[in-house]
């Protein structure tokens, strides 16, 4: 790429709450094509941690193959990192979270890497419910490998090529919802007033938090013909609700109406205020968040925002019982506690 | 707020702070850039074109465009605007060393000039190219005005003042120098087309009640009459202890002529508080590193006269007191008076108009300040043929704000002579032109230095103080000018915007490093304002807002950080963004 960031910010730039400025958490100069929606999706990632105070040494960015998994090099700069194969995001993102649990997760991937080789372990991360923030970046083609269809993409869809998809698409987040994920949301890389908020509430839920989001690719599949374009996305987008997120710690200031606002108390104590145009739309139960997928389906609409969330359901490490103590930190003594302690164990089971 | 208007030649070149700034709208970014290129000669023929005095400037202007250069929001020095406009007059070619194109066909048109400094030279050279036949009036036996007599040869050499003033006289101007005018009468009665006077606020400020005053003239003097003394080596040394009273340049001319004249202990005392005195801040400095102290709050009281002599100066010492409205008062502290021992005394106080040589019956009506009474854009006074420019006209100000007033009143001038209404004058001649070479490229270095301003190499200190005539400053060598002209942001490549191809992607508003750009909904410049992604609250600046888009938003740019680095332009996937060349050109005379 030909350029190079200045190094001057706005002189006014405000710090977060943990002394932060937006700087701290860029990354570097983005080599993808401009106008890319996995762009704009990156600065939300880098807004929403700015915003929640995250402290960048404390998040861990994983991702498989693809432009999208390219992203993690272009924000969180001063945070860890790992791109790993093709597909192979969340095996990754598992050996990673066992070894620390006490860390951020945030686990980028495509919808090639996701619905096409990676399936089956997108499968599996999320029926363990493995703490992670899973950011889909769904262009409906194969973007680095020149737009190629992906499984994403809807039926009838054309990219650049021009030749209309044959097979039926994959819809992530009702497959999501199905195969026990906690919470599940869709956002759109051209709307950061929705994206944002959608991204703060995933890091605030405790176990896998899955967005996709439709992020156009502008080179191979922002044709008139496509159904993952700016303009069609942006013609047939249709929210399931408008939602505050109210972060931990802050005061609540929006007044809402008795009946007209379902209130889900996050793990870590934020809270998110739904505000229901329809009381049909249940976002804690999943055969109405499933239905409501499909009701638009039909209409041909696009549903976005909060789809579906289990504020209290347990995650990989509850389930399996693991201490509390990150197993990176465990020593020689933790772990071989010397053959009395055996014995003991021993006899109980004896 | 409706969609901005960029055809409104205003706009653009309120974005460009330095030319916008600048008395002459001098078009700085575009010099700055030859300079950059080493395309010395241009970058100095278009200095010539607009201030006239382009080696002279760059090294004494009160550079208004520096306090107004955009980095100062970015970062806390601004580009050397100033000392890189010395930069292209120290290393232009000697084909540089032009003598402009005069018509040998003379117009007819007769025009006087009184006083013969920047004002009045300004007038000439923008006349003569027109066919103008000029003369011109001064006292002194050389051109210059106050660039001669009053600016020290240590800071602006007598080579750079005859190169560029020769120039003028030499484009054929017929000169009547050692000549007072007595009255203007005189001059009315040889029948010219038009007069100008520009002939200075040549009267220095005396303090003619303090005690002592009279006793002690022999040691007393008025500093810009003693500035001309120096030059005119009627004077050629001082005293051991000077005291220079005053608080502007002439105070810190003053005082740096003492000390090389074998002042050993020379002070500068200030009756304000130092942060409200006069003096440019680098004049300040250049006094104070040549073992000057300058003292504030200090109020003199008399002159102490022992065995009818000077002895010294009385201060009462001052504290400033502010209203709530700013308004400054300056009480005595009641402490015991200070006594200072000197042997010289400089006034360095003030400088007035003095037009006592302008008779009521000439018809110039004068205000009770002493000024005439002269139209703001014309120049013209109240007797139509007769016009005033410079600190004549309006009091004193500065060199450049001078050869501003020269163009005008040129442009007056000649619009009177060919019979035409002088209000109906020529507006700035503008254009925008694309900057894209291909893809990524752009036709101008648009990379951002975060270089910090090169400090003017000088003069070591010990030998310049031994020689008046030696220039203390050497100016940036060429390295040091490209490295410093490379700070400057571009400013006159503007960001153009075309809301009928955005496809409201936001690669333009993430890759922005200043968050300068914004999709939203529209609303009132205060509401707009308030609720863009940055703190948007300089209202100097302002919002660039389009037509409405597609999803019923407005694209609002707050201008007044952006660094003009093209990256908007350069990750925008429909060319929405684009980078275009402004050039803003003052009208001068005889385009219309
Ligand atoms: C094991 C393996 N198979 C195939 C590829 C080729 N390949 C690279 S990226 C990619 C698809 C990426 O698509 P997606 O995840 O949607 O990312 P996008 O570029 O669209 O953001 C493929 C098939 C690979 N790198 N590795
Ligand atoms: S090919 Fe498509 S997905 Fe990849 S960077 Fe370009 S626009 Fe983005
Ligand atoms: S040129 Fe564009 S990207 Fe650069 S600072 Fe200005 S608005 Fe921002
Ligand atoms: S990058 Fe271009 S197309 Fe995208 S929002 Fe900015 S101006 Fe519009
Ligand atoms: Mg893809």
């Amino acid at each position: 790429m030909s350029y190079s960031r200045p190094g001057f910010r706005h002189p006014n730039e405000p710090a977060n709450d943990a002394g932060y400025t937006r700087r701290d958490y860029e990354g570097a100069v983005s080599t993808l094509c401009a106008g890319c929606g996995h762009d704009s999706t990156t600065n939300a990632i880098i807004q929403a941690c700015f915003e929640l105070n995250v402290e960048p040494h404390r998040v861990v960015k994983v991702s498989g193959i693809g432009c999208s998994s390219k992203t993690p090099a272009y924000f969180l700069g001063k945070s860890h990192g790992f791109n790993s194969v093709h597909g192979r995001m969340p095996s990754i993102a598992t050996g990673a979270n066992m070894a620390n649990r006490d860390l951020l997760y945030i686990g980028v991937s495509g919808d090639g890497d996701t619905a096409s080789i990676g399936m089956g372990q997108f499968a599996h991360a999320l029926r363990r419910n493995l703490n992670l923030n899973y950011i889909c970046m769904n262009n409906g083609c194969y973007g680095l490998t020149k737009g190629q269809d992906s499984a994403t993409a809807d039926r009838g869809s054309a990219g650049k090529k021009g030749v209309p998809n044959p097979y039926e698409s994959i819809d992530l987040c009702e497959l999501a919802i199905e195969l026990g994920a906690s919470f599940v949301a869709r956002g759109f890389s051209g709307d950061k007033r929705q994206l944002v908020p959608l991204i703060k509430g995933a890091m605030a839920h405790n176990g896998l938090a899955f967005i996709d989001v439709i992020s156009p690719c502008v080179t191979f599949n922002n044709t008139s013909s496509s159904t993952k374009s700016y303009h069609y996305v942006r013609e047939h987008i249709e929210a399931t609700n408008a939602f505050d997120f109210v972060p931990l710690q802050q005061e609540i200031l929006a007044h809402y109406e008795e009946g007209t606002s379902q209130e889900i108390t996050m793990h870590d104590g934020s809270i998110i205020h739904l505000h229901k145009a329809d009381s049909s739309k249940d976002v804690t139960n999943r055969l109405k968040a499933v239905n409501s997928l499909e009701k638009e389906k039909e209409k041909g609409r696009l549903l976005t925002g909060i789809l579906y969330v289990n504020p209290e359901i347990e995650e990989t490490h509850d389930i399996i019982n693991s201490t509390l103590r990150p197993l990176n930190t465990l020593t020689e003594k933790d772990l071989c506690p010397g053959e009395e302690i055996l014995e003991a164990i021993n006899s109980a089971l004896r | 707020m409706k969609p901005t208007d960029i055809k409104d030649p205003e706009y653009f070149h309120k974005v460009i702070d330095c030319q916008f700034a600048c008395p002459a709208h001098t078009p700085v970014p575009e010099y700055i850039r030859l300079i950059s290129q080493g395309r010395y000669d241009e970058a100095y023929e278009i200095n010539w074109q607009s201030n006239v005095f382009p080696g002279i400037l760059g090294r004494i202007c009160d550079r208004p465009c520096e306090p107004a250069c955009r980095r100062t929001r970015v970062e806390e020095t601004p580009v050397a605007i100033c000392r890189l406009k010395r930069v292209a007059a120290d290393n232009k070619s000697s084909a540089a060393d032009f003598t402009p194109e005069v018509p040998g066909q003379k117009n007819g048109k007769k025009t006087a000039l009184i006083g013969g400094g920047p004002a009045s030279l300004t007038v000439a050279r923008d006349l003569l190219l027109l066919g103008y036949e000029i003369d011109l009036y001064d006292d002194q036996s050389k051109a210059g005005g106050f660039v001669r007599t009053q600016v020290p040869s240590f800071r602006l050499p007598e080579k750079v003042l005859d190169e560029e003033i020769n120039r003028i006289l030499d484009m054929g101007v017929n000169t009547f120098f050692n000549t007072y005018i007595n009255d203007i009468g005189e001059i009315i009665d040889k029948g010219y087309d038009a007069i100008f006077i520009g002939t200075g606020a040549p009267r220095g400020r005396d303090l003619p009640d303090l005690p002592g005053r009279n006793e002690g003239d022999e040691s007393i003097f008025i500093g810009i009459e003693w500035l001309a003394a120096v030059l005119y080596r009627h004077v050629t040394s001082v005293p051991e202890k000077v005291i220079v009273l005053g608080g502007g340049n002439t105070a810190m001319d003053c005082c740096r002529t003492a000390r090389r004249l074998g002042g050993e202990d020379v002070k500068v005392f200030v009756r304000s508080p130092r942060k409200d005195m006069k003096a440019s801040p680098w004049e300040i400095e250049d006094a104070e590193e040549e073992g000057i102290p300058v003292i504030d709050n200090h109020s003199p009281l008399e002159f102490v006269i022992k065995d009818g002599k000077l002895a010294g100066v009385n201060f009462d010492r001052m504290s400033a007191t502010y209203d709530s409205n700013g308004k400054r008062t300056l009480v005595s502290t009641g402490e015991e008076p200070l006594f200072v021992p000197c042997d010289l005394v400089l006034l360095a106080v003030g400088q007035q108009n003095a037009l006592p040589w302008i008779s009521a019956d000439s018809g110039i009506e004068m205000s009770d300040r002493g000024l005439p009474a002269v139209d703001l854009t014309t120049h013209q006074s109240s007797v139509a043929n007769i016009f005033f420019g410079g600190d004549a006209a309006f009091g004193p100000q500065n060199v450049i704000t001078a050869v501003a007033h020269g163009h005008q009143a040129a442009i007056s001038i000649d619009l009177f002579c060919r019979g035409k209404d002088l209000d109906d004058r020529e507006p700035p001649s503008t254009s925008l032109t694309g900057q894209k070479l291909d893809m990524h490229e752009l036709l101008y270095d648009s990379g951002i230095s975060d270089d910090k301003r090169s400090a003017v190499p000088t003069m070591d200190r010990v030998k310049s103080l031994h020689d008046r005539l030696l220039e203390v400053e050497l100016g940036y060598g060429r390295k040091t000018g490209r490295k410093e002209a490379m700070r400057c942001l571009n400013c006159d490549m503007q960001t153009v915007f075309d809301y009928s191809t955005c496809i409201e992607c936001d690669a333009c508003v993430d890759v922005c490093p200043v968050s300068c750009i914004n999709f939203i909904e529209n609303g009132e410049e205060d509401d707009l304002r308030s609720r863009l992604s940055a703190p948007a609250d300089n209202r100097s600046q302002p919002l660039y807002v389009s037509d409405l888009l597609p999803t019923d938003r407005v694209m609002v740019k707050d201008e007044n950080v952006c660094l003009h680095c093209g990256l908007c332009a350069e990750r925008c996937p429909t060319s929405s963004w684009e980078m275009m060349k402004f050039t803003y050109n003052s009208a001068q005379a005889g385009k219309k």
